[in-house]
């Protein structure tokens, strides 16, 4: 099961960017775990500026923006 | 053709297509605006007819240069990641270094959201707190749909002088800042943090079609979100410019009193406004005899000093910093206001 994470503390585009990430999951009927990370420390640590950013299994694959579905698809598949 | 051929020809197609328009009605604005009132029954001799003529001749003019602009801006985003700007900018010596940093300012995306994120990358990958600091007072300050408004509606000169005005006031300040060792006055976790140096998007191989989407999507979320600010602006601006009498505003923002500047800067900082909502306004005060100085200056305070960026701040700096920050610029801009009333 794929980890991902959300980063970024709670602006709105983070929240479309978890129920992004939700929605893609459940259209691919993949199950995924998925954790909010919004702790600022935490965030830098990723090396991430620009929120709201995803990690999946530890590695950064986007950051600063909405990601669209496609993208996320591709990192779920 | 492949997929990724065929997207981009769409995009050329469209564009050839939608350029030339943009042109045509660009400059038939006049024109269009007076059928709106003579549409209404009205005609410029009267006042409302004069706030009506305004409003159809604004918004569409305003409209259509932040169109165009927040488009261009989306593509050059594609380009300049904040990534890429702090591994410009690490190391860089006070002096340079904050020309550098205001100047990508203008270019690297930002929102205030991740303002903290972005300052506390930049300190652990080494760029000094002051170049920082020179950054972050110039991207928000000096932003594409400040300087499209200005130039839809004051013209070129104003818009470029707003940019070396506020370009100016962010390298000072952030020379200011380095000089003054603020960098006990860090909160705690900030300087123990070591950030990562991950480096999670590469935007070098995109393909030009995904640029042009993303000056899209760009477009969809500023102008999405900015246009009632600019309805309302224009509305506010109309009614000012149809309604208040001539030289009303000379008596206390002209250029003669020398109280107004600081009360511009003043009154700006509470507020939080985009620079959308507040230059229609501008322009309407403007017409009747308010200095350029005074409202520039309460321009870059509402936008630069907002008291929501700085309560985000303050999650990285302690009071200190922060009174600082926001006691530079304000002194920056302060003297921009004079000078600009002295000059002009």
């Amino acid at each position: 099961m794929k980890n991902v994470k959300v980063l970024g503390s709670g602006c709105a585009k983070c929240h479309a960017t978890v129920d992004l990430v939700k929605q893609a999951a459940a259209d691919l009927g993949v199950a995924i775990e998925l954790e909010k990370v919004e702790d600022m420390a935490a965030i830098v640590g990723y090396g991430v500026m620009s929120t709201p950013a995803v990690v999946v299994d530890g590695k950064v694959v986007h950051a600063g923006g909405v990601p669209d579905k496609a993208k996320i698809a591709g990192w779920l598949a | 053709m492949n997929e990724a051929d065929s997207r981009l020809a769409r995009w050329l197609l469209g564009l050839a297509i939608i350029v030339p328009a943009w042109v045509l009605i660009y400059g038939h604005l006049t024109e269009f605006a007076d059928a709106m009132i003579s549409l209404f029954g009205l005609t410029r001799e009267n006042r409302l007819g004069e706030a009506v003529h305004f409003f159809f001749y604004d918004t569409p003019k305003v409209l259509l240069l932040l169109t165009a602009v927040v488009f261009a801006m989306g593509i050059i985003h594609t380009f300049v990641s904040p990534e890429r700007t702090r591994a410009v900018l690490s190391g860089r010596r006070l002096g340079l270094g904050n020309v550098l940093a205001a100047s990508l300012g203008i270019v690297t995306p930002f929102c205030s959201c991740s303002a903290v994120p972005l300052f506390i990358g930049f300190l652990s990958a080494g760029v000094p707190l002051g170049v920082t600091f020179s950054f972050l007072i110039s991207a928000p300050m000096v932003n594409e749909v400040a300087l499209a408004l200005l130039f839809g509606m004051f013209g070129w000169k104003v818009a470029v002088l707003y940019l070396f005005l506020g370009l100016l006031v962010a390298i000072v300040a952030g020379m200011v800042i380095g000089h003054l060792k603020m960098e006990p006055h860090l909160e705690d976790w900030v300087r123990a943090i070591q950030a990562g140096s991950a480096a999670p998007v590469d935007h070098a191989s995109m393909p030009w079609a995904e640029r042009f989407a993303a000056g899209w999507a760009h477009v969809k979320e500023i102008v999405g979100k900015v246009w009632p600010y600019v309805l309302a602006g224009i509305a506010l601006g109309a009614g000012i410019h149809g309604y208040v009498p001539e030289d009303f505003m000379a008596s206390f923002m002209g250029r003669d009193v020398w109280w107004a500047v600081p009360a511009a800067v003043a009154l700006g900082v509470p507020m939080y406004s985009n620079a959308a909502g507040i230059i229609p306004v501008v322009e309407a005060l403007i017409g009747k005899g308010a200095a350029l100085g005074t409202v520039l200056a309460f321009m870059m305070s509402v936008i630069a000093l907002s008291a929501p960026e700085m309560i985000i701040l303050r999650k990285a700096l302690k009071p200190r910093l922060i009174a600082t920050f926001a006691g530079v610029v304000a002194t920056g801009i302060l003297i921009v206001g004079y000078v600009f009333n002295a000059v002009l």
